[in-house]
Order: structure tokens, then sequence, then C-alpha cells
């Protein structure tokens, strides 16, 4: 059973824009870390100190209340000229060589580095939208997702809630922040800070229409280059969250990037959810009622 | 079971924020909830001393339990702005209303139940505490498996049970406490019968989670679920063997039963954490639906020729 | 090679992602695998410092599998140009080439010169003194030749002494197997690599080279970037669009402050600064500094409408112009030079602007023990830097070898302006000159340099106002009126910019360099700057929107010379003029308007000279320069694959070893650079090489390098919130297998040693950092960023204080590239057992000084 709860764009009427998003292309990511920057100066998001993790070039962790925008580093041993060609056996050979410890760069081991962009997906089913009990998560005139920070009371229901872990309390603050997708720019007519920022076109703002014509041409593309870890995330209707405002294009796994493989929207269940918390009750008026009346007999 | 990649070991899904007052708050919504059914169905009987300690417990529960609450949030003094609207949602939202019905016809019972005021209002809020006690004892069940913590999201469909049978043997144990063991039959068969139901529910839902019940068997979690049977067998066996006739051992037992109603909870709650900062076991169970054919995930390798006029917007 | 463009200019790294994504193959030579590596199509790793070895071999191969671009070489290069008989090659020198001088380590370069010039070249020198390299290794520079041409030269370029055949010879022993056993790379990355370049140059493609500091820091720096123009020269990939040797910058202005110099030996538009005896007057200066023909030719002109703009109405023909009032360059006074001057106690104060020698440059102990000795000493930067706390907080204070108490500087800190609270120009890679506005004032007692140097300057002209003493007259007679604004009296900089884009003596604008004149009629402060502010306009603040104009851009910005886009571009066409294919069409010979004309850009060529023009024997100048020689900064007219003149250490690149390295030169007898300048001293001293006795104590290559989180010294980036997290602390990187042999633990602590000091530095284990075999011995690289040091919100050891000073000689840039070093596991000592443990290192390595 799937409960409809949305109303965008109806709700706007007249004020209603087009569904507006990101196409994040990591295959052109440098890993700048200037989306990470541009993207807190603009919302005077506070530092996150939190020292030196070891995990490659990314001391910034994941995605949370002081961070609206994360890049992801990922370092993987492959087999050199894995991509270009090389016989199966050369492949195989370099392979086993790189299990073995080879010892320098010409035996053949190679390297892939990762980067990519994280950022609050902007869900068509936004699970933390939907929980939020005082509506301070809401659908834009664009589609996005936003926290009213005026009305958010740091329940802390939409942190849980989230499939991609994106929203968090900030500790002294009590109420939980995330990306707008600049919602205040948007209004100006202005693209989002970290998109602007973004010097290789990483980050792709603009119409979700275009934007998800425009992947598939990518993903296309870097296919026919031989680029067949290449995939698209997020850019389809048919997956658990109905489809992202923010999708991405990825060249290994989802969970490689820290990404859920299939993450699906809890309010998918409510019904399932309500039915078992309404039988339960039921279950217990029965047990009470078994427990004070049936001792009779 | 931690094979394949994760990000750098790092969680996928955010822990739960809550801290320590909601899995406390669970037992004493559960406390409230299934006292006032008990008070009420006891006062239907004519029991009216059981009743009254019933609603005594009823009151107790709902009293600390806004606080909790409350004290929960990050902002407070914004407590109200729960009232704002209504979502069916968000079982948070749901609760809370039906936590507002509760408290307001509760008190109004249990003052007519000790004081006799308000015997007109009374005779309709007695019903109605009893009737919103039983969501409100598992209400909260609907709250935290309506996240995408799979521990928590996969009980959906047990944990309600587990939280009902809690909240059945904490009310009767609550009325135990002190009462004439002659004359709390009723309270002492709901202790027994909730204690029973809460295992054979907790065993189900266990069971039921499989691979995703992981954290019950690790760290804390794993340790209030050994509270929790412990209390219970004992508190059982005790109230079971003299909780007809010992006062002392009535009570003993319902202070037992109690714990592990809150052990429960607590390893309930303990079991959301783990689970969430696990990210194996958010990404293992996704990745398995996927082979198994059973979902097609998140991800797409082939290009689609897509029809430009396909709308982008949400379906409806 | 030899930069990290994605780390450090993602900006312009955009532009590489665009070139991909239209087909281009990217190819990274670096030590370590980067964020530029993995979006490289291929990644060769080298050892660090062994570039001239890896270009050599794909210059070799080019030359041996003949697939140089024979019409651009025969015709565009000095290929043909016959040599000197007396010049020896490093084949037949043990490594050196012919001039050599043991005993004062120098080159005397007359045998470097084209077969039948007089052995002087037109920059002075016979016998070079490292002392006084301003002259020739900076700016104009040549030899006299009549009509601009070569006496002899062989355009089928077999003669055995032509500079093609030298080449050949040179570069004949840097096979792939050779080259490989030195880098550390497969033989068949350097093939694959010359293949590459090959394949995509000629006629109807081109390939570009970008470089950075991983190039110019080591002792063969020049050198290095000198192996680049020779290979980029063979396959005729210069002057062409899609081609050339792009130079990253580093700080936002660097290339404007090479042009109009903060350097000590150039004056602007890299003119010679003049030698105190050889040059007495202007007519002797410009006789020895500017050969006659080519660009350089109008020396006089340049230099006289640079003394017109400085001393306006005072530079008359009668005084020389004030040439006289211009100082004069008596030795090296490089920043080093300086330092270690400063160490002797021969330097009393120093005004420190814009820069943190206290973590920015090499062996920072020595820098601060340098600073000590200084009885003043003036930092204008944004905040208190290591450098204006050196007094109070530093490592040495730390290990107890000094107290603020025991230091005497009197240390003064001056507030600066930042670049958006000032107007002016950033100068960029390509030469381009962008004007930025002023987006708020400075706060406090903030201001800008302008403003802080203008009115100094106002304050030490009153104080002479009355002074009679001809030493004065410099000063007082200066042109130092601009017309102020705001609300800190700032002189204005379009003002500024105007006089140094020139005018005539009625005021009139001027619009390049060919209006300049050399009888005091025109005034201008940087002739290749002439035109910045043509018709009065501030050109370099032209923003016109790339969508409305071609590629070309030529309405965006102003690029100096002439405005020209891409340098040398008569290279663009075949020597008939014609486009050498229509892919790269971009400058050409249209016959019926007797012009070059272009898709967009100027000609950076006389505009009307025709391909077929032959000079006359008496030509002077530019008139000098025939129609089919694009080089018109030389005074041949050709891209000079061999430089008879104007580098320290050869007219050839050849490889030499670092100073400090853990392998002998397998190619030739002698292990190092001979000119390079090194300081042994008890705070300098050097690790053996190795075949040296104690070599094996620093077993290990050291490398420092940038990230894209931090900026240099870091004081522009440790103390910004939203960068310091990004990487907040020092870190170096190994490889795994390094970490097993030395039980370091990823994410634990290290201590990197050396001679000079002790750091220590979180370990990042990583697969991108490779052991390399080098002589049949596996070689491992510890990588370390420099970017932190004592002050800011995240701070750590700095990595300067491991390397030594050693410096390539053409331009004093230290090695901060590659020095030796060793690794343990664990925390450094504190306080004096840190002293003990690089001492009890140093003698093991028996080094005392
Ligand atoms: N974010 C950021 N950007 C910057 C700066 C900064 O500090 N931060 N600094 C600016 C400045 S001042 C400058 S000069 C530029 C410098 O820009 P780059 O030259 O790109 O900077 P580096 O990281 O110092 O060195 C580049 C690379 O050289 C490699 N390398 C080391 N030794 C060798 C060698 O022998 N051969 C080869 N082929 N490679 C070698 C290193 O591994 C490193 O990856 O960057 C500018 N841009
Ligand atoms: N080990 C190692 N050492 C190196 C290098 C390396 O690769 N490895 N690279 C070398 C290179 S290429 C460079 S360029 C140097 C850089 O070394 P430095 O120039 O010593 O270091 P920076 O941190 O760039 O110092 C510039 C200072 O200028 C200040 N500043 C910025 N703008 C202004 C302004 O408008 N006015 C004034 N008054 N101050 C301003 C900044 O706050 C900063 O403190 O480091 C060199 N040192
Ligand atoms: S990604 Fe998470 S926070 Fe963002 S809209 Fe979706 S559910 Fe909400
Ligand atoms: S924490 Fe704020 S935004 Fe999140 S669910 Fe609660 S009220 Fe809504
Ligand atoms: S859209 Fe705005 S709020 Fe969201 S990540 Fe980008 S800069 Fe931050
Ligand atoms: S700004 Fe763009 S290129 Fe840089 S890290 Fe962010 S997404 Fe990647
Ligand atoms: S810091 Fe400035 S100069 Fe450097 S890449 Fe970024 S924008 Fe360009
Ligand atoms: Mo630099």
């Amino acid at each position: 059973m799937k409960l409809e709860v949305h109303t965008w764009p109806a709700t706007y009427g007249e004020q209603a824009q087009p569904r507006m998003g990101f196409f994040t292309d990591t295959s052109i990511c440098i890993g700048c870390k200037a989306c990470e920057v541009a993207c807190k100066e603009w919302n005077h998001v506070p530092m996150q100190l939190q020292g030196f993790t070891g995990n490659s070039y990314d001391n910034s962790v994941d995605l949370g209340a002081d961070r609206w925008r994360h890049v992801a580093f990922v370092e993987q041993r492959l087999p050199a000229d894995a991509t270009d060609g090389g016989s199966l056996v050369q492949i195989a050979e370099r392979g086993a060589a790189i299990d073995a410890g080879v010892q320098t760069y010409q035996e053949g081991d190679g390297v892939r580095w990762l980067m990519a962009s994280d950022v609050c997906k902007h869900c068509t089913d936004a699970a933390c939208l939907e929980v939020c009990p005082t509506g301070s998560l809401f659908r834009t005139e664009f589609g996005t997702v936003v926290v009213q920070e005026d009305v958010c009371n740091g329940c802390g229901y939409c942190v849980p809630a989230c499939p991609f872990g994106v929203l968090d309390k900030r500790e002294d603050d009590g109420r939980v922040w995330k990306c707008t997708l600049c919602y205040d720019r948007l209004r100006d007519d202005q693209e989002p800070a970290c998109a602007q920022a973004c010097p290789t076109n990483s980050i792709q703002f603009g119409e979700l229409d275009e934007l998800r014509e425009r992947a598939d041409r990518r993903l296309a593309r870097l296919r026919d280059a031989g680029q067949d870890q290449a995939r698209l995330y997020l850019a389809d209707e048919d997956n658990g969250i109905h489809g992202a405002g923010a999708f991405f294009l990825l060249l290994d796994e989802p969970e490689v990037y820290g990404l859920p493989p299939d993450p699906v929207d809890t309010v998918r269940d409510l019904g399932s959810i309500w039915a078992a918390a309404g039988a339960a009750a039921l279950a217990l008026g029965a047990g009470l009622a078994a427990a004070v009346l049936g001792g009779r007999g | 079971m931690t094979a394949g990649a994760s990000y750098h070991g790092q969680p996928v899904i955010k822990a739960p924020v809550w801290t320590w007052q909601i899995p406390w708050y669970f037992f004493t919504g559960g406390v409230a909830g299934a006292s006032a059914g008990l008070g009420y169905l006891c006062e239907l009987r004519g029991d009216d001393a059981l009743a009254r300690r019933a609603w005594a417990a009823a009151m107790a529960g709902i009293c600390v339990s806004p606080a909790l609450l409350i004290a929960d949030l990050g902002r407070p003094q914004r407590f109200l702005n729960m009232l704002r609207m209504f979502k069916v949602t968000s079982p948070m939202s749901v609760g809370t209303w039906i936590l507002q019905g509760s408290a307001a016809s509760t008190a109004i019972a249990a003052a007519h139940a000790w004081f006799g005021l308000f015997p007109r209002l009374a005779r309709v809020a007695a019903p109605a505490a009893a009737l919103l006690g039983l969501p409100l004892s598992t209400y909260t069940a609907a709250l935290v498996t309506n996240t995408a913590v799979p521990v928590w999201h996969e009980a959906r469909r047990t944990l309600p049970f587990v939280f009902g049978a809690g909240a059945g043997l904490s009310a009767g144990a609550a009325a135990l406490i002190g009462a004439d063991p002659a004359t709390a039959a009723p309270a002492r068969r709901l202790a027994l019968g909730g204690a029973a139901m809460e295992l054979a529910t907790t065993t189900l839902m266990h069971r039921g989670l499989g691979e995703h019940g992981r954290p019950y068997s690790q760290g804390r979690c794993k340790h209030f679920d050994q509270a929790a049977s412990g209390f219970l067998a004992v508190g059982s066996a005790l109230l079971a063997a003299r909780g007809s006739r010992s006062r002392t051992a009535a009570a003993a037992g319902g202070v037992l039963l109690l714990a592990g109603a809150v052990s429960t909870r607590w390893s309930v709650f303990a079991a959301g954490r783990q689970s969430a900062a696990d990210p194996h076991a958010v990404i293992d169970p996704q990745r398995a639906g996927i082979a198994r054919g059973e979902r097609i995930g998140g991800a797409r390798t082939e290009p689609v020729a897509r029809d430009a006029a396909a709308p982008a917007g949400p379906a409806s | 090679m030899g930069s990290n463009m994605a780390e450090q200019h993602p900006v312009g790294f955009q532009w590489v992602i665009e070139a991909k994504e239209r087909g281009a193959k990217v190819i990274h030579v670096d030590p370590r695998f980067t964020r530029t590596s993995a979006m490289a199509d291929r990644h060769v790793s080298i050892r660090a410092g062994t570039d001239i070895a890896f270009l050599g071999g794909v210059i070799n191969y080019v030359l041996a599998h003949r697939r140089w671009f024979t019409d651009y070489v025969r015709h565009y290069t000095n290929g043909p140009v016959i040599l000197k008989p007396e010049f020896r090659d490093t084949e037949d020198e043990a490594g050196f080439f012919s001039g050599w001088n043991p005993d004062d380590g120098l080159y005397g370069i007359d045998t470097w010169g084209y077969d039948g010039t007089g052995g002087e070249t037109a920059g002075g020198k016979t016998e070079q003194t490292a002392d006084v390299s301003g002259d020739q290794s900076q700016g104009a520079h040549g030899m006299d030749l009549e009509g601009g041409e070569p006496p002899h030269y062989d355009d089928t370029m077999e003669h055995e002494r032509c500079v093609l055949q030298v080449l050949t010879r040179h570069f004949a022993r840097y096979t792939p197997e050779a080259v490989a056993d030195i880098c550390g790379c497969a033989p068949e990355d350097v093939v694959a690599v010359a293949e590459a370049m090959a394949e995509n140059s000629g006629r109807e493609r081109t390939s570009a080279v970008v470089y950075a500091v991983g190039w110019t820091q080591h002792t063969v720096g020049v050198q290095n970037i000198r192996a680049a123009s020779i290979l980029q020269l063979l396959l005729g990939n210069i002057g062409r669009p899609g081609g050339g040797i792009l130079a990253l910058r580093g700080h936002a202005n660097i290339q404007g402050s090479t042009d109009i110099p903060t350097l000590y030996d150039i004056l602007p538009g890299y003119i010679p600064m003049p030698h105190p005896q050889r040059n007495p007057t202007l007519d002797t200066f410009v006789a020895e500094n500017g050969p006659a023909t080519g660009a350089w030719g109008n020396l006089r002109s340049y230099m006289v409408s640079l003394l017109k703009a400085w001393w306006g109405e005072a530079a008359t023909e009668d005084n020389d112009y004030c040439f006289g009032h211009l100082p004069r360059v008596d030795g090296d006074h490089s920043h080093y030079a300086m330092m270690l001057r400063m160490l002797d106690g021969g330097v009393q104060g120093m005004l420190c602007v814009g820069q943190n020698p206290a973590v920015g440059s090499a062996n920072s102990g020595l820098m601060r023990a340098a600073l000590a000795k200084l009885d003043w000493l003036v930092v204008r930067d944004f905040q208190p830097t290591e450098t204006a706390l050196f007094w109070r907080d530093s490592p040495d204070h730390e290990d107890g070898t000094v107290t603020a108490q025991g230091i005497d500087t009197e240390v003064f800190f001056l507030p600066a302006a930042t670049h958006v609270e000032k107007d002016g120009s950033f100068t960029n890679t390509q030469r381009l000159l962008q004007w930025r506005e002023k987006a708020c004032e400075p706060p406090g007692d903030a201001r800008s340099e302008t403003q802080w140097i203008w009115h100094l300057g106002c304050i030490i002209r009153e104080k002479l106002a009355d002074s009679e003493d001809p030493r004065d007259r410099p000063i007082r007679e200066l042109t130092w009126a601009y017309p102020l604004e705001g609300r800190d009296a700032e002189p204005d900089p379009d003002a500024v910019l105007a006089e140094i884009s020139g005018c005539r003596a009625d005021g009139t604008y001027l619009d390049s360099y060919d209006d300049l004149q050399d009888d005091g009629s025109t005034s201008c402060g940087s002739w290749i700057h002439c035109g910045v502010y043509k018709d009065g306009v501030n050109q370099s603040a032209r923003k016109k929107p790339g969508t409305e104009q071609n590629w070309i851009a030529r309405e965006w910005g102003w690029a100096w010379p002439k405005d020209t886009r891409i340098i040398y571009n008569r290279a663009s066409a075949d020597p008939d003029g014609r486009p050498w294919s229509e892919r790269k069409r971009y400058v050409w010979w249209d016959e019926t308007s007797g012009s070059w004309t272009s898709l967009g850009d100027g000609p950076d060529f006389p505009p009307t000279k025709a391909p077929d023009y032959d000079p006359p024997r008496d030509a002077r100048g530019l008139a000098a320069i025939a129609g089919d020689k694009p080089f018109i900064l030389h005074p041949d007219g050709r891209g000079w694959l061999y430089s008879p003149t104007g580098l320290t250490d050869g007219p050839l690149p050849a490889h030499y070893e670092p100073q400090e390295s853990p392998f002998v030169n397998a190619l030739y007898g002698q292990q190092q650079s001979p000119t390079r300048q090194t300081y042994p001293r008890d705070k300098n001293p050097y690790h053996p090489s190795d075949g040296v006795a104690g070599a094996d104590v620093f077993p290990f290559v050291l490398s420092t390098y940038r990230l894209t989180e931090h900026h240099t010294a870091g004081s522009m980036s440790r103390t910004v919130s939203y960068l310091a997290e990004l990487q907040p602390e020092f870190f170096c990187e190994v490889s795994p297998q390094l970490a097993a042999e030395r039980g370091l633990r990823h994410g634990e602590w290290a201590t990197i040693v050396s001679a000079r000091n002790a750091v220590e530095a979180r370990v990042m284990v990583t697969d991108r950092i490779k052991p390399l075999r080098v002589q049949g011995r596996v070689m491992h690289l510890v990588g370390a960023p420099y970017h932190w040091g004592g002050v800011g919100i995240v701070t750590g050891d700095s990595a300067n204080e491991l390397l030594p000073l050693s410096l390539d000689s053409n331009v004093h840039i230290s090695e901060y590239k590659v020095s030796t070093c060793d690794i343990q596991a664990g925390r450094r000592p504190r306080g004096p057992a840190r002293v003990a443990l690089v001492d009890s290192y140093r003698r093991r390595a028996g080094v005392r000084e």
C-alpha cells in the first residue's frame, strides 16, 4: 500500500516553478572541495574540525548539520590498463601481482581515485519531510525540500528517517540543518553557491527534466568510451524514493561512495506500519479485556 | 557478514539523535496507555480499588511522558509547533495528538476515580482514555519503525506487538505494587500474560529480523536484551509462584517485570543506534534484495532514450 | 609534468577537462598519483628530480625515429645552425660542457655560440659570474648577427656540427631502458609518452606541455623547462593553437610580479639591471644587453621610455635620461643570498611584504636564525604570521635553543589590505592582465601596498626635499604624482596603469611598443605592457563574455605584448604564410591585403612583413627578422633548440642528480649540476649522496608539495575555518611497502628526520605513492605538503624545517622538490631531545656542516 502525500506542485498554483535540481557528474570531479567551502560561506555553516581522519583526502567525514556538501574520496587498487585493454591474462597476472604485494610501479599495479560531491537528494518521496511533525520541512515551489529554521523544534525525527543520512542536529543549536538547494538564491534567480563554485561543472544545476536528458547522454558517451563502470544513480523514478532532485553519475557501486544501493522512503511502508500498530493496539485491548474480564469464569 | 564495500566504514544513515528520555518515554507511554485501559475495565467490573491504582499509574505515566518528550527536543520551547498540523505520515505528529487526548481524558478519569470529580465528563473521558491508551501504547513502535533504521524498519510488523505486550505487562505490574494480592488477580494476569507475550513477540521479532537483527546480539543492545529476558523470567516466576499470596513477592515481581519492560525498550532503542552506525546493516540487505532480483535499486548502468516530454516531477 | 594542475590550478583545470571531453588525451608524469593523475588518461610515476632523463628519452625517441616536424624545425628553429668547432658536449667532457672553469665553479660560454659569431654574446659575457647572473639569466640576451642571420647553417640539417646533429648525439644515450633505470618507470612508459606526443603533433595536431614547480624547484629547474622547449620545437608545437609550454604560475599575480618585477636583477619587461662597472652609460648598457636584431634591437627605446616614465622632466638627453639613477646589481641579491647575508650580520632591516619565510622558505631554522640577526623587521600581512612572531614562538623556542629575551630584533606589524579590498590587475599564466575592482574598503588600519608605499615615498621625499646630496637625486626627481582617491588617499591605480602603458610627450596614449622612441619623446613604464591603456581606456578591464565573441576572446582582458593571445603565432602558418592545416588555422598571410590576418588574434609579427621578406645585411631591430622567422625576440628569429646564450649551466639540458640523492648519476661522471649553488655551513648541512659514506642514513627521497585545501605557507588558509577543517593536520604520504618496512601505521604518527631538523606528521599510507625500482634497487618516496606552521586554527610542524638550501644558478630557486630523509614511526621527541636526535643522525651520516 502506498499513501499519496504529494501535492506539489499543485499547492503553489500560479507560483509553481519547474522542478530544479542537481546532476552531479562525478567522472569530472577533481575533489577540490570548492563546493563544500562555497556552501559553508554562503550559508554561514559553522566550522566542524574533526582532525585527520586518514580517509584519503576526506577530513569532513559525512553530510550533517554542519556539512551540506561533502566530497568523498575513494582510493582503489586496480590492474593497470584495466580500462585500456591488455589481454585478460595480463590483467589477471597484474591482479595476482597486486595481491602478492607488488614492489614497484614497473610491475604494474594501478590505482583509481574516485571523488564525488554528495548532497541532500531532494527526494521526490522525501521521508524527512513526511515524518516532520511540525511542518518545518516543506517542499518549495521549485520542488526542493527545505527546513524552516524558525519552525523546527529539534524533535530529531527526520534524522533517522532520511535513507541517506543527510540531516543531523546541530548540538549547540538544537535544530536540524541541511542543504536548502540555496532556496534564497533560487528565489533571486541565482545558481546555488556550490554549483557556481564548481570549476569543472561536475555539479550541474538546472531543470530536472533537462538534467536527466543530459545525464543520459553523458552516460551513453562514457559507456561508448568503454567506461563500463559508469552508472546513473537516482536519475529515474522507479526507485524507492521515486527519483531525486539531486542525482549522480557514479563510476562504481553507490555504497563505495557511502550511498545506499537501494534507498527506500520509509513512508512507503506506512500502511503496514499503521496496520501493525493498530492491530497491536487492538491486541492490547483484547489482552486487557481478557485479563480483567476473563478471570471470572 | 561485512563483506562488500562501504565508504571508509562510515555509516550510511544517521543514528537517531534521541537521548535517554526516549526509551523512558516508550515505557511511560505504555504504562499510561495500558493503565488507562486497565482502570476503565476494572471500573466496569466494579473493582474500584484496582481501578484507582491503575488510574494513578496512568496519571503518573501521562504526566511524565510529555515532560520526557519535551526534554528531548532540541528547542523545547517550540514544543507547541507539534500542534501546527496533524500528519498521518508522521507517527510523531499522530502520537502527539493521541498524547494530548490521552492526557486530557486520563486526567479527568483519574480525578473522578480518586476524588469523584467531574462525574459527567468522566463518563466520556474514562472510555476515551482507555481507548486512546491503546494506540498510545503502540504508536511509539510506528514512530521508530517509520525510519530508515533497518533494525527498526524491518521490525515494523512485530515491534508494535512487543510494545503493546510491554504496555500491558507494565500496567499490570504497576498496579500490583503495593496492592493486596487478593484483589489484584486481574493485574497479575495482565502482568503475567503481558510478560509472556513480550517474551514471545520479542523472540518473534528477532527471528523475523534475521540478518537485520544483528544488533540484538551485539554491544549494549545485547546486554539490555539479556537483562530484559532475565527480569521478565524471574519476575514472572516469582509472581506466578508467590504473587497471589505475598504482597512483597507481588511487589518484587512487579518491579522486576517493570525493569524487564524498561530493558526491552532500551534494547530496542540501542538496536536502532547500532544498526544505523553499521554501514553494512544498511547496505548488505539492500544489495541482497537487488541480487535476488526483488528490487532494481537506485542505480542504472544502461542509458535509456528518454522521452523528452516525460514529466520529471512527482507522479501525483 | 611537474605540476599538479587539478589540485593547484583547479579553475584552469576546467579547460583540461573540457579538452578531454573533446577527445584530448591527458598524460600526467609525477612521482605521486594525485588528483590530476586521477583525471588523466595515463599516469607515469617517475623518481623526483629525473625529468630531464625522462624528457631526454622522449626527445631521443623523436629524433631517432625521425618524428620531428621537418618543415617547422628547418625554418623556424636553429636546428640547421652550425655551431663553433670548439664547442664540446657533455658526451666529450664527462658530463661537462666546454668552458668549465673549476676554480670559479662557472662556465665561460664563448665556445657555445654559433659558428662565425665573435664569441661575444650580446649579453656581454665571455665569462659568467654567478654573482652577477642577472643579465645572463633573465631578459635580453643573444648575439650580434648580421642581418639577423646565423653565419653558417645547413638546411639539410646534416652537417655534423649543426644543432640538430648535436642534439641527436647529445640525447642518444637517453634510451628508454637507460631512462627507465634512472626514473624508475617502465621503458614502455617513455615510448608511450613519446609516441603519444609525436602522434598528436604535426600539421594537423598540436600538443601542449604544462608545468609548474615540480619542474622549477630543482637545481636543474631551468633545464627541465629547456628540455620541454626542445621537444615542443621539434614537434612544431610552439606558436600554434593548442600547443605551447604553459607555466602554471603560483600566487595569483606571480606572473605580473615577474613582468613588472619584484626580482632583484631585472627591470620591467625583463630588461636586465645594469652592471656597476660594465654599464657606466646608457650606450654601453645597450651595446652589451641589446642584440642588434630582433625585438630586443630596440632596447634603447624601451630603456629611454622607462627612464622617462620614472624621472620625467628630469630625464634628458644630456644626462643620459637619468640612466645613472638606476640601481646597479653588484652581486647575488636573490632571496636566499640575502637571507644568508642576514645570517652573517650583513643586513640590518627588512620589509617583509606578502611573504612568510619562516614557513615558506627552505630550511626554516636557518631563516629564523637570520631574522634574529636583524635590527628591525617590518611585516605587512593580514595577521601576524610565523615570520612576524618568530621572536616569540617557534620550534626553536620549543626546543629551548632560543628565548624571546635573546632576540633583539624589533618587529613591526602592519596590517595589509587583501586583494578584494583594492583595485588592480592580476596577470595569469597566459600573460593576460585582468582588472579587478575593489569589493569593499579594508578594515581598520589595513591599507593597500600602493597606498603604503606611495605615502612612505612621500615621507622620504619630504625628508630629502632640501638635500643637495647627489645620491638623493634619484628619489627627489622621481615622478611620484598620482591622483588620490577614496577614504585613504589611495593613488589611483588606473593612473599607474596608464603610466605603465605609456604616452607621448603631448600626453597622447601609445598603442604598442613599436611606437617607443629612444629620443625621450615617449615614456613607458614597461615596454611589454605598452598599449594596455591604449586610447585612454583600461584595456585589461574589458570583460565581454565569451559567449559574445569567438574562442580567442580578444575582448576579455589584455595580454602582453600587444594584446597577443598566442605568442610567436607567426609559427601557426607555414614558411609561405599559409596555415599548416585547415584544422590548425590561426594566423596567416593574406596576399590581397598584403598583411597578416587571423581568426581574431593579432599577429605577433610585423603586420605587413611578407613571408618572403629577406632582410638586408645592415638591418637592425625587427627589420632584421626575415618573413619566415617567427621568434622575433631572438636575434635570429628562430626558436632555440640549442641555447647559445642565456643560461649559466649549459646550452642543452643534461641529467644530473639532485643535490641529495640515493643514487649515482648513471649517465655522466658528474653527479650533480656543476653550477648549482650550495651553501655548506653548520645550519645548512647536506646529506651524502649515493656512493659516499653515510648515504644510507637518509635512504629515502623526500618531496614537498601543495594541497588544494591550503595555500603555500598556510597563513591564508590555516587561519580560515572553512579551509582549516579540510586538511587539519600535517601529514606525510608513504607507500604500503615503506610503511611495512618502517612500521608506520596509517593515521598514526611518524617522525621525518634530516640533518637540518626532525618533524612529526600523521601517516597516510596510500597506494598513490609507489616504490620505484631504480638502478636495481627499490626507492621509497616520502611525500609531504609544506603548508603547516605554528600560527592559525590548525597548526603543525613545517616541512621546510627539513630542507637544505641548494639552488639553480640561473634563477636561484631552491630544490624544494627533492632531498633525502629518514622516517620512523611515532611522534618526535620534544625539547632538547629533538636536537639530540638530529645530532645523532648527523654523526651517523658523518655530516658536520
Ligand atoms: N590550492 C593551492 N593552489 C596553489 C598553491 C597552493 O599552495 N595551494 N600555490 C600556488 C603556487 S605559489 C604555485 S608555485 C603553484 C605550484 O603548483 P604545482 O607545481 O602544481 O605545485 P606542487 O604541489 O608544489 O608540485 C606539483 C607536483 O610536482 C610533483 N613533483 C615533485 N617533484 C617532481 C619531479 O621531480 N618531477 C615531476 N614531474 N614532478 C614532481 C609533486 O608530486 C606535485 O604533485 O600552485 C599555486 N596554486
Ligand atoms: N618545501 C617547499 N617550500 C616551498 C615550496 C614548495 O613547493 N615546497 N614552494 C615555494 C613557492 S612556489 C612559493 S610561491 C613560496 C611561497 O612562500 P611565501 O610567499 O613565503 O608564503 P605565503 O604563505 O604565500 O606568503 C604570502 C603572505 O602574503 C600575505 N598576503 C597575501 N596577499 C597580500 C597582500 O595583498 N598584501 C600583503 N602585504 N600581504 C599579502 C599572506 O597572508 C601570506 O602570509 O613557498 C615556497 N616554498
Ligand atoms: S535526501 Fe534525506 S534529507 Fe534530503 S530530501 Fe531526501 S530524505 Fe530528505
Ligand atoms: S527536527 Fe525539525 S525538521 Fe526534523 S522532523 Fe523535527 S521539526 Fe521537523
Ligand atoms: S545548494 Fe546551496 S545549500 Fe545546498 S549544498 Fe549547494 S550551496 Fe549548499
Ligand atoms: S567543486 Fe566540483 S570539482 Fe570541486 S569537489 Fe566539488 S564537485 Fe568536485
Ligand atoms: S584560488 Fe583563485 S587563482 Fe587559484 S585556482 Fe582558485 S580562483 Fe584560481
Ligand atoms: Mo609559487
